[in-house]
């Protein structure tokens, strides 16, 4: 990714959690992986002052306590969380699901492959979205390179 | 892109309309390209309910009549329009702009390479992203009711 910031994989499947992880790997892809199982622990981890605000949120829908819909509403409509870009991963081709997803404003909606090697490769897909569509923004400023502008402190 | 749809770009300068569509046309993306030259233009294709909706709006900031930050803030908060993932294009580098538009949600933020090769490179990878992504259904309703109504029927 565009920055040494950490990805936020919020999952409550601990095999799939294992499968982002080894993909992410398998990709030489650096960035640390922060894994929270559902929304209520997602928005904990955000709102803690003291945690780095990650680059990118890959998002489960069907979770326990808090799914992937309802965390949707509360981050887009918090003036400080709304800005991370948030990418649906999961397994549901639910249209309810997608329509519920792009209404709250997601950067994307994937369905998890379930072949591992596919899966590698969308993660791949992923991982050039963030890197290289941004790669013309800011050149040299290097504290400039997520949406939140470097603003708060790492 | 993942379906059929129209691309749109709202773009006010001729010349960088027509390099877009040239470098559609390089990557074999086949998707047509409705084309506005300023944010009210967009609004009023969008409105129109005879006008097929876009997949995905490419969008530059600077243009007359309603620059593309104003396009976004009525764009969504508009409950039709507002699911239309939006990807700025633009040559502004300015910081302030970014932030603005990733408050309303973009789907991604990209300076125009000034190299059309790189260019190109750009765009091939929207399209990856945009044909390996979902998109939502632009036809279907979304109301509150309908969710409600569904976790009700599942209890």
């Amino acid at each position: 990714m565009r920055t040494s910031k950490p990805i936020l994989l919020v999952e409550d499947d601990n095999i799939d959690a294992m499968t982002v992880k080894r993909a992410l790997k398998e990709l030489n892809i650096t960035n640390p992986l922060v894994h929270q199982i559902n929304g209520e622990e997602a928005l904990k981890y955000l709102r803690a002052d003291n945690n780095h605000r990650p680059c990118v949120i890959l998002l489960d829908l069907n979770m326990p306590k808090m799914n992937g819909i309802e965390f949707l509403k509360v981050a887009k409509a918090d003036t400080e969380l709304r800005q991370i870009p948030v990418i649906v991963l999961t397994t549901s081709k639910d249209e309810h699901d997608k329509l519920e997803s792009f209404q709250s404003s997601v950067a994307g909606y994937i369905v998890k492959p379930t072949d591992y090697k596919k899966f590698v490769e969308a993660i791949r897909t992923l991982d050039f979205k963030r890197t290289a569509l941004q790669q013309h923004i800011n050149h040299g400023r290097q504290k400039m390179q997520n949406p939140d502008g470097g603003r708060r402190p790492a | 892109m993942r379906d059929s749809k129209p691309i749109m770009l709202v773009e006010d300068d001729t010349v960088d309309a027509m390099t877009v569509k040239r470098a559609l046309k390089d990557l074999k993306v086949t998707n047509p390209l409705v084309r506005a030259g300023n944010g009210e233009e967009a609004l009023t294709y969008l409105r129109d309910d005879n006008n097929v909706k876009p997949c995905v709006i490419l969008l530059d900031l600077n243009m007359p009549k309603m620059n593309g930050i104003e396009f976004l803030k009525v764009a969504k908060a508009d409950e039709k329009l507002r699911r239309i993932p939006a990807i700025v294009l633009t040559t502004s580098k300015d910081d302030q702009d970014r932030i603005q538009t990733f408050q309303f949600n973009v789907a991604g933020f990209i300076v125009k390479p000034v190299d059309y090769i790189k260019f190109v490179e750009a765009m091939k990878i929207i399209n990856l992203y945009w044909t390996l992504s979902e998109l939502p259904n632009s036809e279907q309703e979304s109301t509150n009711a309908n969710v409600q109504t569904d976790t009700a029927c599942r209890r």
